[in-house]
């Protein structure tokens, strides 16, 4: 972030990479023998988003059938040895629809979520920081977002933005600006008044060097927390945008739209239409807020009372 | 007494800021962002002249601060327009729906606050227990579960499989109409009508849906209380009921969670917007007619006036909302005030 040439004196106070990294590491080892629980659920988060991740990466050769082959099997068949998860009324295979779906959703979650924190993250920054008037304004600005229902700004987005990718990602970035920006600049003012804070800008330390080397390392820690449980967040209102009708063209494999195409045909009994594709939304989900709550203990040790 | 005045005054002048930086936003998705709403309405084949024309009449040619401030200046005066679809006003099916959303909401309320608070507190009695982790983990399932998802699952399982329940609308057929005209809220109007049999039914038809939102929802109230049950169980008035030999129940269950109980408040007003978006997924899950099914509806008819208007409706709800909370919070814990 900063360049090296305004590197300050100070050496004790000075944020190294490797530095944290080792810290990082070394509370991660002393953490599996200190919670045996919370490292677990960390564990169990984890595994569930890799393999979320190895369907969504490699969707082709795991999944038999093409998603969107409507010759795959009998129409509306439930599962069987053919078709583990069965076939949806135009007689796609819904394993292979679920395979492939989670790239979709992966896709627009992580998207989102690093836009969102692309701009919630240096406004935060800036407005705990430079304090006065732009805080104000850029703070009652976000608590408002941030006060209205998220999903119902979602849909007035997607509503105008008209279906697509990149619309439904833009549309659910939107709402968790607020999010990182009230999380960082609350860490800001405080971080601002700590000591080595005081010692660096003392000996002249530029203001983007106090930001960049100062500031910034010890704001990103709890970022990672709230990013996981960010992803969650968007991983369900991504669903719930398709589920409504608003998220994506037909021809992408989506599993908020297979519910809402399973929903037609609850009332035949049609189950498996819709208990795969909520089962692997709520998996998913779960997996994010494990990993979250595992890093939360873990990073935060102060929290683990609670 | 003078201090809580003097905060209540404060606090609904703060309402205001709030409430216009909502507004804004709408106007900027609606309005200034890409889309027109009169050419996806009509479609993009019909001839310019029409489009023009349809603008004229809308008043979406003029200058974006003349419609701005047109906006602002109807709100203030309550008028939230026409329909472009229907010969309405936007705030005929608004008042039409909103006591049905209000009524889901609210009976969902309970049923998230029934479910999350004994079931937090008790977690927390049991700390680091079997049980504590077994709540705990339930209640972060609960909370990623979609609450569409829990809607639809919980229709198949009671109203097709077991085929106990009804799946959809708010009434059966044999309930008529004119028992509904006092409030739209169905179980107060059959209650006053004194008709048992259609309070039966209503109440059985918003059995599932307030349920599903109650579900969903729980598995915050159970953190948080669980959270702030620690808190004062670790605090010295209840070592010394403890040591006066009170029974262990009315320790944490009177003394204890009274106190946990004010941060659990300030939450059901936070998750009063969570509650609203949910019950927009679960109207559209259970057929339910209301505002959020209005949302839906008018989204695939592009009737871009009423849109505006639900989601205005749904600011004024919000601020208005919170602004009660922070107004109980401040008559029931005197620290606020200051």
């Amino acid at each position: 972030m900063a360049s090296p040439e305004t590197k300050p004196a100070t050496a004790g106070a000075r944020y190294s990479a490797a530095g944290a990294v080792a810290r990082l590491l070394g509370r991660f080892s002393s953490a599996r023998r200190k919670y045996g629980l919370e490292w677990w659920i960390l564990i169990a988060g984890a595994a569930v988003i890799l393999f979320s991740i190895y369907l969504a990466a490699f969707p082709a050769t795991i999944a038999r059938y093409d998603p969107l082959d409507q010759e795959a099997g009998p129409q509306m068949s439930a599962p069987s040895r053919a078709h583990p998860m069965g076939t949806d009324n135009l007689s796609r295979d819904v394993l292979s629809r679920m395979i492939h779906g989670s790239r979709t959703i992966l896709g627009v979650a992580f998207a989102a979520a690093i836009l969102s924190s692309l701009i919630g993250i240096p406004l935060g920054l800036l407005s705990g920081f430079v304090g006065g008037a732009l805080d104000r304004v850029l703070s009652l600005v976000m608590d408002s977002i941030y006060s209205f229902p998220g999903l119902i700004l979602a849909i007035a987005f997607a509503a105008m933005l008209g279906p697509g990718v990149v619309n439904i990602t833009l549309s659910v970035a939107v709402i968790y600006i607020p999010t990182y920006f009230r999380l960082v600049r609350g860490q800001t003012l405080s971080i601002k008044e700590e000591l080595y804070v005081e010692a660096a800008r003392a000996i002249g330390a530029p203001r983007r060097t106090i930001l960049g080397r100062y500031i910034f390392p010890n704001v990103i820690a709890t970022v990672v927390v709230v990013f996981s449980l960010n992803i969650a967040d968007a991983i369900m209102t991504e669903a719930a945008l398709s589920y409504i009708g608003l998220g994506l063209p037909a021809g992408i494999p989506d599993w908020g739209m297979d519910l809402s195409m399973g929903k037609k045909f609850l009332p035949s009994g049609v189950w498996w239409m819709i208990t795969f594709p909520g089962a692997m939304i709520s998996l998913l989900a779960l997996g994010f807020t494990m990993l979250g709550e595992g890093l939360s203990e873990i990073l935060n040790p102060r929290l683990l009372e609670k | 007494m003078k201090n809580l005045l003097r905060y209540a005054l404060t606090r609904i002048l703060l309402t205001i800021p709030m409430l216009w930086v909502l507004l804004t936003l709408v106007f900027v998705v609606l309005r200034v962002m890409p889309g027109d709403p009169v050419s996806a309405m009509i479609g993009g084949h019909a001839p310019e002249r029409v489009i023009e024309e349809q603008k004229e009449k809308l008043g979406l040619n003029r200058p974006i601060l003349v419609q701005y401030f047109a906006y602002l200046g109807d709100l203030a005066r309550l008028d939230l327009g026409n329909s472009m679809i229907y010969n309405q006003k936007v705030s005929q099916p608004l008042l039409e729906k909103l006591p049905a959303t209000l009524e889901l909401t609210i009976v969902g309320m309970g049923f998230t606050m029934l479910i999350g608070i004994p079931l937090g507190a008790y977690a927390a009695s049991r700390r680091r227990t079997g049980r504590d982790f077994g709540i705990r983990l339930f209640g972060n399932v609960a909370y990623c579960i979609p609450v569409f998802w829990m809607g639809l699952m919980l229709q198949l399982v009671f109203g097709i499989w077991l085929n106990l329940l009804p799946i959809a609308g708010r009434t059966g057929p044999r309930v008529y109409a004119s028992e509904f005209q006092k409030t739209g809220f169905y179980l107060l109007d059959t209650l006053i009508a004194g008709q048992w049999a259609s309070f039966g039914d209503v109440a059985v038809h918003l059995l599932l849906p307030s349920l599903t939102l109650g579900i969903v929802l729980s598995g915050i109230f159970i953190r948080l209380t669980r959270a702030n049950m620690l808190d004062t169980l670790k605090a010295d008035y209840v070592l010394a009921a403890r040591a006066r030999g009170i029974p262990e129940r009315r320790v944490v269950y009177g003394h204890a969670l009274k106190n946990a109980f004010i941060p659990v408040l300030t939450m059901l007003g936070l998750q009063f917007a969570a509650l609203l978006a949910g019950a927009i997924l679960t109207e559209t899950t259970f057929s339910w007619p209301g505002m959020g099914r209005l949302l839906v509806e008018r989204i695939y008819l592009r009737d871009y006036p009423t849109i505006q208007g639900v989601i205005v409706m749904f600011a004024f709800f919000v601020s208005i909302v919170s602004l009660i909370v922070d107004l109980i919070y401040a008559v029931i814990d005197p620290r606020v005030r200051y």
